[in-house]
């Protein structure tokens, strides 16, 4: 009886579980089933979750949306570029668009009020890296994801590209302001 | 079918000479694809680096998507390939399958392979090893993977193939031994797996050619996974198994509980490949729900089954060394074992690396809410460096050193060089993936080429630990190659200059039993049903659990204290 032959005792399948192998799984088991209904707590009682709330969309259609939230929230142009500062109403819908390579547009936030999110892409998958907070997002074309976020702390902040999305992917910066 | 058997002098185990020269080939095949892969190692982590940012960007991604393609793919599946004949006809000492078959699955996948990495280096497929669409790389690319995979499909049905033979021509008695038993489950994930690629590879590639106007990304996503993850679990079986080789081989160690160890295999048949899921935490389109199910009851199931390997694998070792007389305190049993021999040093560095390292940082990635604090950042190649270079890998590595004198009949070169190499290569791969979890916990990107985001329209500065981490990835990540070289350099030395060994007798039948006192019977004779007490392998299986629950929740406590979302 070795792992490289085959079992000495035919019927292996009879012999008995020692106990202390039984305890090691019980345990492991038991670690398992918590670490299952500390999601469904978190759910209830947490207070990140990703939000489910999703649509399919087009990057023309979304990026009509954006535009007419871009218009009709402006507070100030930033950078040489010229990008829009969009100052989101407060427990409003703001429009975040990920496309080659930027983040647009910069958005403006208070502390401790809500905000939904929408986060599309125009082109190449991206992925939204709130920093320091240290968010990750996964963004999509195709995908309208309303994210609900609620700002802690007042500062400035990065979003970072972090799915790769070619050569400019390092140039791929953007920010949101929380007062 | 005209073979000739060899029994090898030195450990009597039986090589069909066909199957024998196919696992050579794998092996060599896959040396080499680990030295192609090292070298772009080498570019990564030099450019990654942030004193020194060797590359460009259009190389470093180059380099990138080819040291993905060529490690996770190519080297260790042709291992697994060789793996798999091993468990198959020499552990049950019969014929090989259908060796011509064999060797088209050989030459499709080193076709493949050659074709992938040229669409890589001539410079149109810099898309990562997960290529997602809509970015698309050339046609080549995918055909190449698509090819390499058809291949190891073909390997895969020999294995199955030779496991008929050997039950038709009853050239063992009673059930496969569980090393097989590992590399069946191993086989049966890996044909999942191919199916699963196939199914979003080819329409991928006529997607690449015009054939297809679109691909949903969430859809590839899902079922680009199934291929992604899945084949990672094909590796831990493979591992898993090599384990319970040295194990045997080393100690004379038998599985505490035969049916325990063959269930937690099982289990990974069951609920692994669904825990591709983990990849798709912080994705749109998949709800809450299915997010929890899938990571939840199918995902640690799995888990479940790595600690139990976790567990009986250093506890036959335990019971082994405890029946030679090691018994003094809890630890005499691992304190005596041979830390000089490197079949054991790196069998042994991988299992703890895999279990501490790699094992806790994986489920933890894996749950639904914390993945958020993580996901695409360099934790996860953190994480993944874990479980599939200084566990796997590191475990190909040291059953390399009991391979060379066996299978190839040459000594090995350098023996005080074999002795430091698992240390070299398996610590500083431990630490190097601690550093990268560091600076994932503190946001740094994976695949991405300068922390500074010069040409950026804003400025943003990593906190200072972020920078300290990077640093120290640079420096122990070049410690690692140095031995991942290292081994390359003993395995290519020892086959062309080591000195060669007998390589015994031929005959034109399988003969049905190792000689008595041979390696490959001994255990068989050494093991005994008698309950042995492990008290050992219980407190190191207490520490991991501890270190688990801890660092769980650390990660909750994070997460409460990052912007409110839902």
């Amino acid at each position: 009886m070795s792992a490289i032959l085959p079992p000495a005792d035919r019927l292996w399948w009879k012999q008995s579980i020692d106990k202390t192998e039984w305890m090691w799984i019980f345990l492991a088991f038991t670690w398992a089933m918590i670490m299952f209904f500390m999601m469904i707590y978190w759910h209830i009682n947490g207070k990140q979750n990703l939000s489910n709330e999703v649509y399919k969309t087009t990057p023309e259609a979304f990026a009509a949306k954006a535009e007419k939230f871009i218009a009709a929230n402006t507070v100030r142009t930033e950078t040489e570029q010229n990008i829009p500062v969009v100052k989101v109403p407060e427990g409003g819908d703001g429009y975040l668009v990920a496309s080659l390579w930027k983040w647009s547009p910069i958005l403006e936030l208070e502390k401790g009020k809500t905000y939904k999110i929408h986060l599309s892409s125009m082109d190449y998958q991206h992925g939204f890296s709130l920093q320091p907070v240290n968010i990750n997002i996964q963004v999509l074309p195709g995908y309208e994801h309303v994210v609900k976020m609620t700002p802690t702390q007042s500062g400035t902040y990065a979003i970072v590209c972090n799915e790769y999305c070619g050569i400019g992917h390092h140039t791929m910066l953007g920010r949101i302001y929380v007062k | 079918m005209a073979t000739t058997y060899r029994t090898c002098p030195r450990t009597g185990l039986q090589f069909d000479t066909e199957a024998e020269k196919l696992m050579r080939w794998n092996a060599v095949a896959g040396v080499l694809a680990l030295l192609v892969g090292g070298i772009m190692a080498l570019g990564v982590i030099l450019t990654r680096w942030p004193a020194i940012k060797l590359l460009p960007p259009d190389w470093f991604y180059l380099v990138l998507t080819a040291h993905g393609v060529d490690m996770l793919l190519v080297w260790i599946i042709f291992f697994e390939m060789a793996v798999l004949y091993f468990a198959s006809s020499t552990l049950l000492r019969c014929r090989l399958a259908t060796p011509k078959i064999a060797w088209l699955g050989f030459w499709l996948m080193a076709i493949g392979a050659v074709i992938g990495n040229y669409a890589v280096l001539a410079g149109e497929s810099s898309v990562m090893f997960t290529s997602y669409v809509p970015m698309q790389a050339s046609p080549w690319f995918y055909l190449g993977l698509i090819l390499f995979a058809v291949g190891a499909l073909i390997g895969c049905f020999v294995f199955l193939g030779t496991l008929v033979v050997a039950k038709k021509e009853r050239t063992y008695e009673g059930s496969i031994p569980l090393v097989t038993f590992g590399a069946l489950t191993a086989c049966i994930i890996a044909v999942f797996t191919i199916l699963t690629g196939a199914g979003i590879l080819v329409p991928t590639l006529f997607w690449s050619m015009g054939l297809i106007k679109e691909i949903d990304p969430q859809l590839y996503r899902m079922v680009w996974w199934g291929l992604g993850h899945s084949s990672q679990q094909i590796n831990v079986s493979a591992h898993v198994s090599i384990w319970y080789l040295i194990a045997a081989v080393v100690f004379g160690a038998k599985p505490l509980s035969e049916k325990v160890s063959r269930f937690a295999f099982f289990l990974y048949i069951l609920f692994l490949q669904l825990a591709s899921a983990h990849h798709l935490l912080s994705d749109p389109g998949m709800s809450a729900e299915w997010k929890v199910l899938n990571t939840s009851y199918f995902m640690y199931f799995a888990v479940l089954a790595s600690m139990i390997h976790g567990f009986t694998v250093p506890g036959a070792i335990e019971a082994a060394q405890r029946k030679k007389g090691y018994t003094n305190g809890l630890f005499e049993w691992l304190r005596k074992a041979p830390w000089g021999n490197p079949i054991f040093s790196g069998m042994f560095l991988s299992l703890v690396n895999f279990g501490f390292l790699g094992g806790i940082s994986g489920v933890v990635l894996g749950t639904e809410q914390l993945n958020m604090l993580m996901h695409n950042t360099f934790y996860v190649p953190g994480h993944f460096h874990a479980t599939v270079v200084s566990g796997t890998t590191l475990a190909f590595m040291a059953v390399t050193y009991l391979l060379v004198p066996t299978l190839f009949k040459r000594e090995m070169i350098s023996p005080g060089l074999c002795k430091i190499q698992p240390y070299l290569f398996g610590l500083s791969m431990a630490v190097l993936t601690l550093v990268m979890m560091g600076a994932g916990t503190l946001g740094v990107s994976r695949r991405h080429w300068d922390m500074a985001f010069s040409g950026a329209p804003f400025q943003y500065e990593w906190p200072g630990a972020a920078h300290l981490m990077m640093s120290l990835t640079g420096i122990f990540g070049v410690l690692a190659i140095i031995g991942g070289a290292l081994w390359i350099w003993l395995v290519v030395g020892s086959l062309l200059w080591g000195k060669k060994l007998d390589e015994g007798k031929l005959s034109d039948k399988p003969v049905p039993h190792a000689p008595l006192d041979s390696v490959a019977a001994s255990a068989s004779h050494t093991g005994s049903a008698e309950h042995v007490a492990v008290p050992g392998t219980v407190v190191l299986a207490m520490l991991l659990l501890v270190s688990f629950v801890l660092y769980y929740f650390v990660n909750w406590k994070y997460l409460s204290e990052v912007w409110a979302l839902s």
